[in-house]
């Protein structure tokens, strides 16, 4: 307790802080960032490894034999689909029962709270159909899935046949010691939640639909399948959860040593393995990669249908099968056999997946970065935070004239200061809890008054609102204490960087990235802003560095990683769609990314907005 | 001051009957920070409908509550809302009235000590005025109902809002100087969780100095007078305990609800020590430790009543605090309680070391329980190791809370004695160092 109860050694650090505070600030902020660089360079990195001594070995020899039977199933399946024009429920249920599973369905409706426009869909009613593959001699506790969405048009019809194709071949295999569950699910993402929710008997979203008649124990893993050519040069891996959300690292490790095993291609974020990480076009791919998962962990969504089933504390990863202009084609047959491989080693599980890291990131798919070395790269932007809280304490306990330790009393000034800082506080929330709710409640007045669609008038009036915040009366505060004190703002931004510093830890503590992301754009502005620094200039840092800013850049800067450069008109259009798609996920599936804006960081940034206007 | 006062009460009340239409309510009253086994409405519903069919409550390890509690909700069951809120208008009242009273009687007795000509000359400035101490009492009535803590506990149901109720009448009692209803109100207390027993030091402290009898060990009338508290105190605990055995017509209850809070069998996370600790333990040394933590809770009392023997209130707010910390599932109800007794030292601030940093790391737990408890629980990715480092984190802030007050509040009678500025034998400045 020395440094807490010795006042000279206090005094000196204290006094050490204040003097050297901004200086302090700019290297951390730069270590941070320089940290977070160099965690995609390969020396800093470790191989992958596996850590569940129940996947040990991969000595399992896969005998699946009937790709070309797959792909004849994936284009009778693409013919009913055509003919029924949706879901083909009657084909898929023979052709399950014909294979020996036990085979239900369930059905679902869902009205979207406003229109989707990326999937043309507004009220949406589907069926999922699954069948259930006993395992012959154990006892019905623990599932393994199998799932493949049903699409529209020429769309992973060949990963529904392979599906159909490996249900054959598991049914005749007598080692299963999970049942295996074959999904096919409609509306994808909607229809997996509404299987998901039946299956757990929870009900989180508002979805209607009708209860599963048929139940496999609890599962274990799952495998989402999403294969749309006859061959393939290279099987991707999806990762990326809902709400951030990653599977047990033990999961990537499987499939990538299959992949070795088995000679087919595999990459992740769709970008080739490289060996030459000592030079810089290397580095850069590494970087890259890492970015990529950066920004889809950051936006919260789930990036294959595998993303809701993390949730419920089952380890699922998305496999899609890519067909580029390569030499080297694997066919179905290649792939089923991988699928077989990983079934069975996931079929040897004693217990969940839990040796290996929940947090992690991938710089390649041989290599990751855990928690352990990525936390210190947001830990050193947070101290920013708490540095400039510490200088704001001294200053504001301190007054001119030299005395002992801690002095007068904050007994007067904190009757005022208390009203002249609840009211901005008050005033930000009120607008963030406006940006929450307005959009959805006022689309049809909206759409009555001007001549845009339902999803657009929700899109554009949250900007509106986002933008109007920026109009906001500076200076409530003169009306309550009647004079703007220099204390004033210094209460105020205690009060904002505390509240900055506490709402991004927990951020990242859920969701690294978002919450790396959020402090490299919010800290800078956080530490720096006073009622005296230039206002124009400021101003317009401050609005470039918002969060409606950043995604804008982060949508462009996006496309640039996965070499789809946009225009700006197609940026334009695109960042409106990420807004729409962010709300709608938040809606359907329970996604935190859109309250979490609007109702903390947004009010957090308007206060520092409040600050900078401090009269 | 009865206005703002009912202003006050009015605005509390509306943020509580707000929250209970609300859905937030079903979400809290789950939380394991809000409620615990010995608390949850849950348990009580539960025992209700026991009793209603005739079985003992006490049978199952559900119900932990006093026969008391479960005869009072039998008859108020359908206005459970209504009775959360009034027990914390009551606490709330209470607590006013009682630093009303402890503010005119520090004033008085810092008059008669001012008359006297006892402080010396250079520490006018720690003198207080009635002007400062106006608002205190509604400050510690805000305090208490305005504290996120107390009103999650209300929303919650959690029945620590009446152990809070009857240990403000009990320090209201004391207040007033009425041994009878002090002796009668901390009895009901220590029968509803054994702890407040450490409680009767700081009361005995207090009727003591106030009707002039030398806290002396040597003195008869120091004996005579405890016996009389003694006898007082546990009669109306025997009357209580025997009126609950012809209440329920068995002794059920007592392994049920004492065995429960001293031997703690059940682990359910909570913000308190006890739980982590009792999961990792062998069975072999179990018995220790649970002596170990129990005896810890009422280790503090002799030690502070030697050294607080002047100022039995501020020896009521170290204890509160300590069976806060320390007992064996604590909640955030136990705590508002006792930080609703902090504008009554807002006096020693300028005294304070520590309070930036402990605020801070109390803010940043509390948003970080419910986080690490989702990460735990829902999304699988941590587990209980990181929920206990909050937790401690939560448990060290705390005791810095009220360490630095403890060290606050003897500087000032240091520099009341001594003299403001200090000064060496060689006439130089010196500084005051706790080692």
């Amino acid at each position: 307790m020395g440094l807490l109860s010795d006042p000279n050694r206090r005094q000196a650090l204290i006094s050490l802080l204040t003097r050297l505070n901004a200086p302090i600030c700019v290297v951390c902020y730069m270590a941070g960032v320089a940290w977070f660089m160099g965690l995609a360079f390969e020396p800093f990195t470790l191989r992958t490894y596996m850590s569940e001594n129940a996947m040990g070995s991969t000595m399992v020899e896969e005998r699946f034999p009937a790709g070309e039977r797959a792909l004849a199933t994936g284009r009778e399946f693409a013919s009913q689909k055509n003919k029924v024009d949706g879901m083909p429920v009657d084909w898929l249920v023979k052709a399950m029962q014909a294979r020996g599973l036990e085979v239900f369905t369930q059905r679902f409706t869902r009205t979207l709270p406003f229109p989707d426009e990326n999937n043309e869909r507004y009220m949406v009613k589907g069926t999922n159909v699954y069948g259930i593959l006993r395992a012959p001699r154990a006892p019905r506790t623990e599932a393994l899935v199998l799932s493949a969405p049903c699409s529209p048009g020429d769309n992973n019809n060949q990963a529904v046949g392979l599906l159909l194709g490996l249900a054959q071949y598991f049914r005749n295999q007598i080692f299963w010691a999970k049942d295996i569950i074959f999904l096919v699910n409609e509306h994808d993402l909607i229809g997996m939640q509404a299987w998901l929710e039946g299956y757990h008997h929870t009900n989180t979203t508002g979805m209607d639909w009708s209860p599963l008649q048929g139940r496999g124990g609890s599962i274990q893993a799952a495998l989402s399948l999403e294969l749309s050519s006859d061959v393939i040069t290279s099987l991707d891996l999806v990762l990326e959860g809902l709400n951030g959300q990653l599977p047990n690292l033990d999961l990537a490790n499987l499939f990538y040593a299959f992949c070795q095993k088995i000679g087919v291609l595999c990459t992740i974020q769709g970008k080739l393995p490289r060996n030459d990480w000592d030079s810089v076009s290397g580095y850069s791919h590494a970087v890259q990669t890492m970015m990529l998962m950066v920004m889809k962990q950051a936006s919260g969504r789930p990036w294959g249908d595998h993303g809701l089933f993390l949730r419920y504390h089952i380890e699922a990863a998305t496999l899609k099968g890519i067909n580029s202009f390569r030499q080297h084609k694997t066919d179905t047959t290649t792939i089923g056999r991988l699928l077989e491989g990983m079934y069975r080693k996931l079929n040897n599980l004693l217990e969940r997946l839990h040796q290996s890291y929940f947090f992690y990131l991938m710089p390649s798919l041989s290599h990751f970065v855990s928690i352990g070395y990525y936390m210190p790269a947001f830990g050193l932007l947070a101290v920013i935070l708490l540095l400039r809280a510490l200088d704001l304490w001294v200053q504001l306990v301190t007054p001119a004239a030299p005395t002992e330790d801690g002095v007068v009393d904050v007994e007067q000034q904190s009757g005022s200061g208390v009203l002249s800082v609840l009211t901005p506080l008050v005033i930000s929330h009120l607008t963030g809890t406006a940006l929450y709710m307005l959009p959805i409640r006022f689309q049809e007045m909206a759409v009555e008054h001007f001549p845009v669609s339902e999803t657009e008038a929700v899109v554009l009036t949250a900007i509106a609102v986002y933008t109007a915040g920026l109009a906001l009366p500076h200076n409530t505060h003169r009306f309550v204490s009647g004079e703007a004190t220099e204390q004033g703002w210094r209460v105020l931004k205690l009060v904002a960087v505390l509240y900055l510093a506490v709402l991004l830890g927990c951020t990242a503590l859920i969701n690294f990235s978002l919450g790396f992301i959020l402090a490299l754009t919010l800290v800078p502005v956080a530490a720096f802003i006073t009622p005296h620094v230039p206002k124009v200039l400021s101003a317009f840092v401050l609005v470039v560095l918002s969060p409606a800013c950043t995604l804008l850049f982060s949508v462009f800067f996006f496309q640039e990683l996965q070499e789809m450069p946009v225009s700006f008109q197609d940026g334009w259009l695109l960042y409106l769609s990420v807004i729409s798609q962010g709300i709608l996920d938040h809606f359907l599936y329970g996604s935190l990314v859109y309250p979490l804006i609007a109702l903390m960081v947004y009010p957090c940034w308007l206060l520092f907005w409040n600050i900078l206007f401090w009269k | 001051m009865a206005a703002p006062l009912t202003l006050l009460l009015i605005v509390a009340v509306t943020i509580r009957a707000a929250l209970y239409r609300s859905s937030l309510a079903e979400l809290i009253a789950e939380r394991v920070e809000v409620v615990s086994p010995l608390t949850a409405w849950k348990r009580v519903v539960e025992g209700l409908a026991l009793l209603d069919l005739g079985v003992s409550p006490y049978s199952g390890d559900v119900f932990h509550e006093t026969p008391l509690i479960i005869y009072l909700f039998h008859f108020l069951v359908d206005y459970a809302e209504i009775t959360f809120m009034l027990a914390d208008v009551i606490t709330a009242v209470a607590l006013y009235i009682t630093v009303k009273d402890y503010n005119k009687q520090v004033f008085r007795k810092q008059k008669f000590a001012l008359e006297a000509d006892r402080y010396p000359a250079d520490c006018l400035e720690l003198i207080r005025s009635p002007k400062e101490m106006y608002y205190i009492p509604l400050k510690v009535a805000m305090f208490y109902l305005l504290n996120p803590f107390t009103i999650l506990s209300c929303v919650a149901k959690s029945t620590c809002g009446l152990n809070n109720a009857v240990l403000s009448l009990f320090i209201l009692s004391t207040i007033k100087g009425n041994v009878l209803l002090s002796a009668i109100f901390l009895s009901l207390a220590t029968y509803q969780s054994i702890y407040p027993l450490t409680l009767c030091a700081p009361a005995l402290l207090y009727f003591m100095q106030r009707l002039y009898i030398p806290v002396n060990v040597r003195r008869a009338s120091f004996w005579w007078f405890i016996v009389q508290f003694a006898f007082m105190y546990l009669g109306s605990l025997f009357v209580i305990i025997c009126l609950s055995f012809f209440l329920l017509g068995s002794w059920d209850y007592l392994p049920s609800v004492y065995g429960f809070i001293l031997s703690v069998p059940d682990l359910t996370p909570n913000i308190g020590l006890f739980w982590y600790f009792f999961a990792e333990m062998f069975e072999h040394f179990r018995l220790f430790f649970l002596c170990v933590f129990q005896i810890n809770v009422f280790f503090y009392t002799i030690p502070l009543s030697i050294k607080l023997k002047e100022h039995p209130v501020f020896l009521v707010f170290m204890q509160l605090a300590v069976i806060a910390i320390f007992k064996s599932t604590p909640t955030v109800g136990d705590i508002a309680l006792y930080m609703a007794f902090l504008p009554v030292w807002s006096h020693l601030h300028r005294f304070l070391r520590n309070i930036f940093l402990v605020s801070c790391v109390l803010l940043a737990c509390s948003a970080l329980f419910p986080v690490l408890w989702h990460l735990w629980i829902y999304a699988g990715s941590a587990n209980s190791n990181f929920y206990y480092a909050i937790t401690l984190l939560f448990n060290v802030a705390q005791i810095l809370l009220v360490s630095d007050y403890f060290y606050a509040f003897l500087r000032r009678e240091h520099h009341l004695t001594y003299g403001l500025y200090l000064k060496k034998k060689d006439g130089s400045e010196a500084t005051l160092i706790l080692k």
